[in-house]
């Protein structure tokens, strides 16, 4: 996977307004073009670059889209099994407690087959962060349900859309970890405008570097698009996230140094 | 300092795991063998050695904590007993996709489904066949005594890193479960971070500057590359296979019949043979210790020299397809069995081989 663009060099120091981080890779990220998940992995390199903090850092990837994010940061870095990512980092935070650990997880990761892992990793307070990137459904296998799929949302397996009484209610998996005593900080930010992507790289910022104090858990939600299962151009794919998704999901800190918010 | 004490096969691998080094265990309670976390919970050795031991909320998480902690090139080991090893195989498929060396023990009680809690032999074929998905070996080492128990946590550890490679400890209920005076090997010191670091360049221990970021997976999306790391992987197995067969050879240079068993099986079968020669009916034993690799070769000799063989497991015939395999038609070749949990006696087991194979 170490194919890097072949591109005329028309950077020069005069008119360079921004670089990319080095902690992330050159490899060409395969995420569909306007999808979060690549928004969300620059903003976690960037942090761990101004962080300084490269060569402590190591990172879990999960199953689902984001399995290659092997591939793109630049720090030592685990594939879990599907699921299981929360488990994996308890194991290496336990066993280096100086280093930062990171998992990074999709809905169908994080809240479905491996929601035992997640609420057990947050309720143990395990002194790490995880970057949950919710979009509503299943981006890798080809669109399916996930357990974050809004009522009447269609999708592969729910092709007339979800309908509760049968499918189940889509599971509002970080209010409910945010109560479990072990959670430090617990907040959903979404990357589809400048605004938003600055308060969110705040956001994991804040939940890197908490890692330091040793008090508990951080958790960033992300509330992204996934303009293929969708079915939406990514343009219409963010309207419609703001339309729907953010009335369900809303935005913001739900707990903060250990305490909810409001 | 070695010592002597007499202990449960389940406490000596505890021990033994605090003494090889062993950096963490990660495990999850069911019978018959709860007595690894108990004893580790009770002995500290996050105070004696600084070995981290945490109960996991199921063995999905233990054997995906164990494959974060081995990632890392730490001194992994988890244990479990049959329905929890089932939920750990997806788990070990992916540690021994990635290369990954630890220590899982599986204390084997009678299936299928919940079974009993009573000791078997019946995940012989998942241990040596697979269990998970994909092609992959264990390494399996297969104690028949306490002493073993401890031991074999040890030469599992060596073998585990000499090959990057899962190893499981084929144990049943009656090991685990009876106990026996074990001699115990000398506090091992556990590796330093720094010395992890250096040991195992391959290890997540954290980029240093300058050093290509290392990756841990078992996913690799073009198939001729997956081909060939399967390759890479079978390659490993046949030097496993060549260099660490192991063995027990009992009583065999004058026999004319033979028995081949395992574990506690082997236990019953060598009362058995006593029994048998006092009958003037020379027969002898060999007691696989590794069951991967297979010690098809010394079977495959023995097979020139004895008129039949009699495999003694507590299952319904599971390694007697890799006896017959040895043995490619030579000689006849029964099995005797007891299952579901009940353990043979010597005496069955001479009745079997007189009708099976002296009269047979
Ligand atoms: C044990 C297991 N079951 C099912 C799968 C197939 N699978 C791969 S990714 C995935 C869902 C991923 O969805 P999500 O976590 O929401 O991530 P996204 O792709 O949307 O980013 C599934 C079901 C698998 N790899 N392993
Ligand atoms: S399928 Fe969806 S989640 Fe996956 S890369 Fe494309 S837009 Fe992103």
């Amino acid at each position: 996977m170490a194919e890097t663009f072949d591109r005329p060099e028309i950077r020069t120091p005069e008119n360079l307004v921004y670089s990319k981080t080095n902690v992330l890779t050159d490899n060409i990220m395969h995420y569909c073009p306007g999808c979060g998940h690549g928004t969300t992995h620059r903003l976690l390199a960037e942090v761990i670059e101004e962080m300084g903090i490269q060569s402590e850092t190591i990172g879990i990837a999960p199953v689902g889209c984001s399995v290659l994010a092997y591939n793109y940061f630049d720090v030592d870095m685990q594939e879990a099994a599907h699921g299981r990512a929360p488990a994996v980092a308890t194991a290496v935070k336990r066993l280096f407690p100086n280093k930062f650990v990171f998992t990074y997880q999709g809905d169908g990761d994080l809240a479905a087959i491996g929601t035992a892992e997640t609420i057990h990793a947050c309720n143990r307070g395990e002194n790490m962060t995880i970057i949950f990137v919710n979009n509503g459904i299943y981006g890798m296998t080809g669109g399916q349900m996930a357990p974050t799929t809004l009522p009447g949302m269609p999708t592969s397996t729910s092709p007339y859309g979800r309908e509760v009484a049968t499918m189940g209610n889509p599971l509002k998996i970080t209010e409910l970890i945010a109560q479990l005593p072990g959670t430090y900080y617990v907040t959903r930010q979404s990357v589809h405008t400048p605004a938003n992507v600055r308060k969110a790289k705040k956001a994991i910022r804040q939940a890197m570097e908490n890692q330091k104090l040793n008090r508990g858990l951080s958790f960033v939600e992300v509330v992204s698009n996934c303009n293929s299962g969708w079915k939406l151009s990514p343009v219409k794919a963010n309207k419609w996230m703001e339309d729907n998704m953010f009335p369900f999901y809303p935005l913001g800190d739900i707990k903060v140094n250990g305490e909810l918010v409001k | 300092m070695k010592e002597l004490k007499l202990m449960k096969g389940n406490e000596a691998v505890a021990e033994a795991a605090i003494r090889a080094g062993a950096d963490a265990y990660f495990g999850y309670p069911i019978t018959p063998q709860s007595e690894v976390l108990e004893y580790l919970m009770a002995e500290r050795p996050y105070e004696r050695t600084g070995m981290v031991v945490l109960q996991a909320e199921s063995e999905v998480a233990a054997i995906n904590m164990v494959y974060g902690g081995a990632a890392c090139g730490k001194k992994v080991i988890t244990s479990s007993s049959s329905p929890g090893i089932s939920l750990k195989m997806e788990g070990i498929s992916y540690i021994a996709g990635a290369e990954l060396p630890c220590v899982i023990l599986n204390v084997v009680r009678g299936g299928p489904g919940l079974g009993t809690i009573q000791p078997s032999q019946s995940d012989y074929f998942q241990a040596t066949k697979g269990g998970g998905h994909g092609d992959y070996r264990l390494i399996v080492l297969a104690p028949a005594s306490v002493q073993e128990m401890a031991d074999h946590v040890k030469l599992g550890f060596d073998l585990a890193f000499k090959y990057r490679n899962p190893v499981m400890i084929l144990s049943d209920g009656v090991i685990g479960q009876m106990m026996e005076k074990v001699e115990l090997f000398e506090q091992m010191p556990r590796l330093s971070d720094e010395e992890v670091a250096a040991n195992y360049p391959w290890a997540t221990t954290g980029k240093p500057a300058g050093v290509p970021h290392r990756i841990i997976t078992s996913l690799e999306l073009d198939s001729s590359k997956q081909e060939k790391h399967n390759h890479h992987l079978q390659e490993k197995y046949r030097k496993i296979q060549e260099n660490e067969t192991m063995y027990e050879a009992i009583q065999t240079e004058d026999a004319e019949y033979l028995i081949v068993a395992f574990g506690s099986s082997a236990r019953i079968s060598q009362k058995a043979i006593d029994m048998a020669r006092a009958k003037g009916i020379k027969v002898g034993m060999i007691r696989p210790i590794t069951l991967f690799p297979y010690p098809s070769e010394i079977i495959n000799k023995l097979a020139d020299q004895v008129k039949g063989i009699l495999t003694v497991e507590m299952n319904a015939g599971q390694m007697i397809e890799d006896v017959k395999l040895a043995v490619n038609g030579k000689v006849k070749v029964e099995h005797f069995g007891r299952f579901g949990g009940m353990i043979p006696n010597p005496e069955e087991v001479v009745k079997a081989l007189e009708q099976k194979i002296i009269g047979g």
